[in-house]
Order: C-alpha cells, then sequence, then structure tokens
C-alpha cells in the first residue's frame, strides 16, 4: 500500500531528513520518502501493517518537527 | 489584524533589535545592563529555547534549536551578553530570510507544477454539472470551454478549436484538434467550444502521470543527495564532539589558558554545526532542474538520472522514429519512355490493395482518389511485388526479382537509397520510384547540439540496409552507425559500447520507446521519444521526452549539466565556509558573528543560488 500525506508548517530540511530516516526505519515500511519543496511524505509499506505504520510515522513526525499538522493527501 | 509566522518573527526580532540597541548605548549598571540584554535575548530568542526544551523532553537533542541555545547562553555565562544576543538575532534574521526563500522556491514549483485540472464540465441528464475532475467515469461526456484546462484524456465529438499543449511539451505552437481528435489532459482550450469523450479516469490520464513522475523524481536520490544525507548524520554529532573536547582539553593542557577564552571557540562550533545549507539547497537544485525540465517537455523520472545525464560520454540513437520520421514517403520518380506522372499513377494504381506503408506513400504522391473499377486482375507475388491490369495495361510494381521473374530488363539506380519499385508496363520497363523515410526536421540539429555539449560519441543504431543507414548518419554527421540490425543486435552493440567507454562516463540511448524496451533498459539512461500519449514509453525509460524532436535530448543534457554545476558550488561553497570558520574558530580568530554568517548566511546564499534552477525553461 502507498499513501502519501502532507507535512503542513514543515520548515526545516534537516528534520525532513530526520523524519525521513526515521519512517524508513519503522517495520513493515518497504519505502519512505519526505520531500520538503512539496512537503509531502510518502510511505509505502505491509497493507497488514499499515495503520500501525500510520500512527508511528506521525508520532516520529510530531516528534522532531512539533509544529507540523499533518493531513492525508 | 491576524498576521502569519514571518510576520510574527519580524516584529520579534525589531522590538528585539530595539532592547539591544539600548542595552548597548545605556551602560549605567553592569546589572540594568545584564537586565535589558536578558529582556532582548528572551524576546528575539525564547522560542529557540523552549522549543530546544521541548525537544529534549522529547528524546531529541542535538538539534538547531539546543545547540544555538548552547551557544548564546554560554556566550552570556562568559560574560559576553552583547553577543549572545547579537548572535541570536542574526539567527533568527537568517532563518527569516531561510523561510522567505524556501516559501518563494516553494511557489516557483507550485507554479511549474500548476497543470492540475481544478474541476470538470460534466454533462450528466440534461444539466452540465461542474465537479472534481476525479469523480468523472469513463465514457462520460464532458464540455470544455475556452480558456479551460482540459480535465481528463478524451476524444472530441463535437467542435473545432486550437489547444495549447505547451504545459506538457514545451511546444509554443498551439495544436488544432477535431472531431476524433485526442485531447490530453493539462492542456489549455484556447478558443472553441469542445465536447469530448473522456477515455480515461483522472488518474490514469496524461495530467496525473506527469505530476505523480515529477513529484516522485526526487525519492530516486542522486549520488550528491545521498553524499549530503549521510554527511549531515554525522557532522552534526562530530563538531559538537569537537567543541566539547575543544572546551575542556586546552585549558587543562596548556598553561595559562583561560576555560572562558576555550569556551567561547567551542560555542563558535556549535553555531555552526547544522548542516542546512547542503541538506535544502542540493535537493532543491535537483527540484528544480526536474520541474523546468518538464516544463521544457522532458520529463525525467529521478535526480539520479538527471545526475547521471550529465556524465554522458556516448550517446547512441535509433533510427527509425527517433531521428527520421518513420513514415515513408516517396523521394524521386525516373520514368523510361513514359511521363513521369503516368508512371507514378499506374504504380499507385498497381499498388492500391495493399495497405503496406509503402503503398501508402505511393498513394499519398499521387494525391487522388483511386477508382477502383479501372483495375483488374490484381495479383500479389510475396517477396516481389503486384501484377495489376489497369485499363488493358500489364502493369507489374515490384522489386528487381520481380523484374527479372519477367524477363524484364532493368536499369539498376546507383545510389539511391531507399526502397526502390520498379514498374515493367506490358513488359517493357518503364522506370522506377525511389522511397525512402524522412528526416525529422530537427535531426541535424539533434546532432551539432550534442557535439556543442561536448558529447564524445553518437551512434546510430538500425535495422536498415547498410546503404541507407549510412548516408543518414552520414548526413547527420554521426560518429558511428550500425546497420541491418536484428531487435537483439542492438543490447549486444550497446554492451560493447558500454564496455569501451571511460569507466565514469555514461552511455545514454535514445528510442521510440515502443520496440526497444531491452535496449532502454540495459543503457546507463535510457531516453524514449514521443511520450505524449504513450503509456509503453513512460513506462520503459528513465527520461521521456514528450514531443518528437530529438533535438530535446542535447537540451536534456544542458539541463543536467546545469543542475550539477550548481550542486557542485553549493557543496564547495558551503564545506569551505564552514571549514574556514571551524578551523579559524578554534584557534580563536573567527569570532561568533563569522559563525552565525556561515551557518544561516551561507543557507540562504545557497538557496538562493538553486533557485537559479527554477528558471531553467528558457533553456529548452
Amino acid at each position: 500500500m502507498k499513501k502519501t500525506f502532507k507535512l503542513e508548517g514543515l520548515d526545516c530540511a534537516n528534520c525532513a531528513a530526520k523524519i525521513e530516516h526515521g519512517v524508513k526505519a519503522l517495520d513493515g515500511v518497504s519505502s519512505a520518502t519526505v520531500n520538503f519543496m512539496t512537503t509531502k511524505m510518502v510511505i509505502e509499506g505491509d497493507d497488514t501493517k499499515f495503520e500501525e505504520i500510520e500512527k508511528a510515522a506521525m508520532a516520529i513526525a510530531k516528534r522532531i518537527e512539533p509544529d507540523v499538522v499533518i493531513k492525508k493527501a | 489584524m491576524k498576521m502569519n509566522s514571518n510576520q510574527k518573527r519580524l516584529l520579534k526580532i525589531i522590538v528585539g533589535a530595539s532592547a539591544y540597541a539600548a542595552g548597548i548605548v545605556f551602560k549605567v549598571d553592569e546589572r540594568v545592563t545584564l537586565a535589558v540584554f536578558l529582556v532582548a535575548f528572551l524576546i528575539i530568542g525564547g522560542d529557540v529555547v523552549l522549543r530546544a526544551l521541548k525537544n529534549i523532553s522529547r528524546g531529541q537533542i542535538f538539534d538547531e534549536n539546543f545547540l544555538m541555545s548552547i551557544a548564546t547562553i554560554g556566550a552570556f555565562f562568559i560574560g559576553d551578553y552583547a553577543e549572545g544576543v547579537a548572535v541570536m538575532l542574526f539567527y533568527q534574521v537568517g532563518e527569516l530570510f531561510q523561510s522567505y526563500a524556501v516559501n518563494k522556491s516553494r511557489k516557483s514549483i507550485a507554479s511549474l507544477m500548476d497543470i492540475r485540472p481544478d474541476y470538470a464540465n460534466v454533462q450528466r441528464g440534461e444539466a452540465l454539472e461542474r465537479v472534481d475532475p476525479d469523480e468523472v467515469r469513463l465514457d462520460e461526456i464532458i464540455v470544455i470551454k475556452a480558456g479551460e484546462k482540459i480535465p481528463l484524456d478524451s476524444v472530441v465529438v463535437e467542435g473545432n478549436s486550437t489547444v495549447d499543449t505547451s504545459a506538457l511539451t514545451g511546444e509554443s505552437l498551439p495544436r488544432e484538434v477535431s472531431q476524433g481528435d485526442v485531447l490530453l489532459s493539462g492542456c489549455i482550450n484556447i478558443n472553441g467550444l469542445l465536447t469530448a469523450r473522456v477515455i480515461k479516469e483522472f488518474g490514469e490520464s496524461t495530467v496525473s502521470k506527469i505530476l505523480d513522475l515529477v513529484e516522485n523524481a526526487s525519492s530516486k536520490k542522486s549520488n550528491s543527495e545521498n553524499f549530503i544525507t549521510i554527511f549531515a548524520r554525522y557532522y552534526t554529532p562530530g563538531v559538537v564532539i569537537v567543541a566539547a573536547l575543544l572546551a575542556v582539553i586546552p585549558p587543562l593542557l596548556i598553561e595559562g589558558a583561560a576555560f572562558s577564552d576555550w569556551l567561547y571557540r567551542a560555542l563558535v562550533f556549535l553555531v555552526i554545526s547544522c548542516p542546512c545549507a547542503l541538506v535544502i539547497s542540493i535537493p532543491l537544485s535537483f527540484f528544480g532542474g526536474i520541474g523546468g525540465a518538464s516544463r521544457s517537455g522532458i520529463l525525467v523520472k529521478g535526480s539520479n538520472y538527471l545526475e547521471a545525464l550529465s556524465k554522458t560520454e556516448i550517446v547512441v540513437f535509433d533510427k527509425t522514429g527517433t531521428l527520421t520520421k518513420g513514415v515513408f514517403k516517396v523521394q524521386d520518380v525516373v520514368p523510361v519512355g513514359i511521363e513521369k506522372e503516368q508512371l507514378l499513377e499506374l504504380t499507385a494504381y498497381a499498388e492500391s490493395y495493399s495497405n503496406h506503408p509503402i503503398s501508402l506513400s505511393l498513394k499519398q504522391a499521387y494525391g487522388r482518389e483511386i477508382d477502383a473499377s479501372r483495375i483488374k486482375n490484381v495479383e500479389e507475388i510475396p517477396g516481389h511485388g503486384v501484377l495489376a491490369s489497369i485499363e488493358g495495361k500489364d502493369v507489374a510494381a515490384g522489386n528487381s526479382k520481380l523484374m527479372k521473374k519477367l524477363a524484364v530488363d532493368l536499369h539498376e539506380p546507383e545510389g539511391a537509397v531507399g526502397t526502390i519499385v520498379h514498374v515493367a508496363i506490358n513488359l517493357t520497363y518503364s522506370g522506377y520510384i525511389i522511397i525512402a523515410d524522412e528526416l525529422k526536421e530537427d535531426a541535424v540539429k539533434a546532432i551539432r547540439d550534442l557535439k556543442e555539449e561536448r558529447i564524445r560519441q553518437t551512434v546510430m543504431l538500425t535495422g536498415d540496409a547498410k546503404l541507407i543507414g549510412e548516408k543518414v548518419a552520414g548526413q547527420l554527421g554521426m560518429d558511428k552507425v550500425y546497420t541491418e540490425l536484428l531487435p537483439a543486435d542492438k543490447v549486444d552493440k550497446v554492451e560493447a559500447l558500454i564496455a569501451a567507454k571511460s569507466a565514469k562516463g555514461k552511455l545514454t540511448f535514445v528510442g521510440d520507446g515502443t520496440n526497444d524496451a531491452p535496449v532502454l533498459a540495459r543503457a546507463d539512461i535510457g531516453i524514449a521519444m514521443g511520450g505524449l500519449g504513450s503509456d509503453a514509453a513512460i513506462e520503459a525509460a528513465d527520461i521521456v521526452i514528450m514531443t518528437d524532436e530529438p533535438s530535446k535530448v542535447a537540451a536534456a543534457v544542458k539541463i543536467s549539466k546545469k543542475t550539477l554545476g550548481i550542486v557542485k558550488q553549493n557543496i564547495a561553497l558551503a564545506l569551505t565556509v564552514k571549514a574556514a570558520v571551524l578551523i579559524l574558530g578554534a584557534v580563536g580568530i573567527a569570532s561568533m558573528w563569522a559563525a552565525v554568517f556561515a551557518d544561516v548566511g551561507v543557507a540562504v546564499l545557497a538557496i538562493l543560488n538553486a533557485i537559479r534552477m527554477l528558471n531553467v525553461k528558457k533553456l529548452g
């Protein structure tokens, strides 16, 4: 399954890289990218684990960039 | 009045800066001065410190906020109040600039990608409803008014108009459309009213595919980006560790060294420990390059391909459909003993029953309706040609084998290039017609431009006969040509060329994407032409040229070289300035001011440099 999220208020490129790195390392994620310029996060991963992946990814984004608002795109 | 975050920031900076100025001007009492500076510091940098504390509570140490807080608070401890405030002030000003620059480039990118249609007018029952393009189903009828974007790929059922395809192809010449023509989403209907039947759902439509491709291109990272990612991961902790050592060890080892002096030097390190300039500007440059290329009708599927393209040493072209139009055309009519027009007419009639490209080109050259009643007894002889009786004349049209079979003495033209149709009338040789493929208008320019971009070798591969292939390659000024190749031979040739090139150089193959998928895959970079509307080409290639112009290959090389140039400038700028300030800071020459410049100043400069890539559409 592949899903795109919008990270509104993503202001720091280094944080984008950190979020990407963190989400990539999650169990069940086959690929993850955070595009700083379009402020989009694309996650590809196991269908069965996707709900957990989504929660964990949001937690990572919130931890690294507390000001970011995550929306489903 | 509601302020956006940047306006709030600006206000804070102004108020804080005034307090800072007050602290400098009115030196009354040490304690009062400290109080004034503390207030100024809290106004300017309070949010930074707060964020640092919050992040620490979440287990995020070593972020910029934390490092800036430590550095500036450290300055206060040493007694450099003014400097602590000033560094925070400059940091915030730099961040503000950076935020403006990022916003500006985000806007430029958004406008580059402003091809997504917002709505579709769909005919449902009697009413014309305005809906989201996503909600339109296959075979529904949509109406596109003048000035509107075509929302979905569709076929015109009624109306005439001209459409602007420039957003997809970079081609400024509008295209005429009428009933039966395919409309591609993302183009703009210029004048007429068009009614069309939807042939692809929005997700499958051209505009969605292009946007998806460009937006996701950044996930295939270039070597430069991978380098930056790894560099960033080690740089910050590395600098922080060195800073800690710098504060502790020299005062212990060197006699008479003041702790506060070395602490200051360590604080300088902390200020420049964020790799932000590189982390922002390198992907931005690639993104700009890919975005700009897409505006010129060149779709690049990943930063890695854009990077590799700049190292191209050999460009291999497939001939038919890439350098030539792939459409046969009568080049010459040479009659013997009859009129030219009559020869063409009789040949066109004799061949009129076939749908072979050769027959079609004859019919086209003849240019008039074929009156079928004039033809009798058509007989096709496979591998030879055709016999027909046309108003009492026995016409034989075909290759030299046919003439020999009929025992007709033929005249074999010398040096003719193309397919030759010999004609005999009542068993008397009457001449021949040469039919050949035509060069594309910009084929010569395509090869010349590549030479200007210092491509070492241009090579043509073709399944055509030696004579034809060599003539075409000669006309274009190509370095090498391999002819009479079967599809499988093309892969072998490309492999041989890859083995022969230098280790760093890349080989780019350019084909039409329909039947050269194996070669496209084998080459370092596969470029498919004529991608507009062809899913196969978009699927198979690394780079897709939306139009049929081979000269876009050189344009793509040019864009890639410009992108890589900017990337290298930014890496060099950031690394040199940071290294210089780190060294000068360690020996006690560089101040925190220099460090702030090395941090945010360089980031702003690098972003501004990268933004140049967004203007790339002028290149194509």
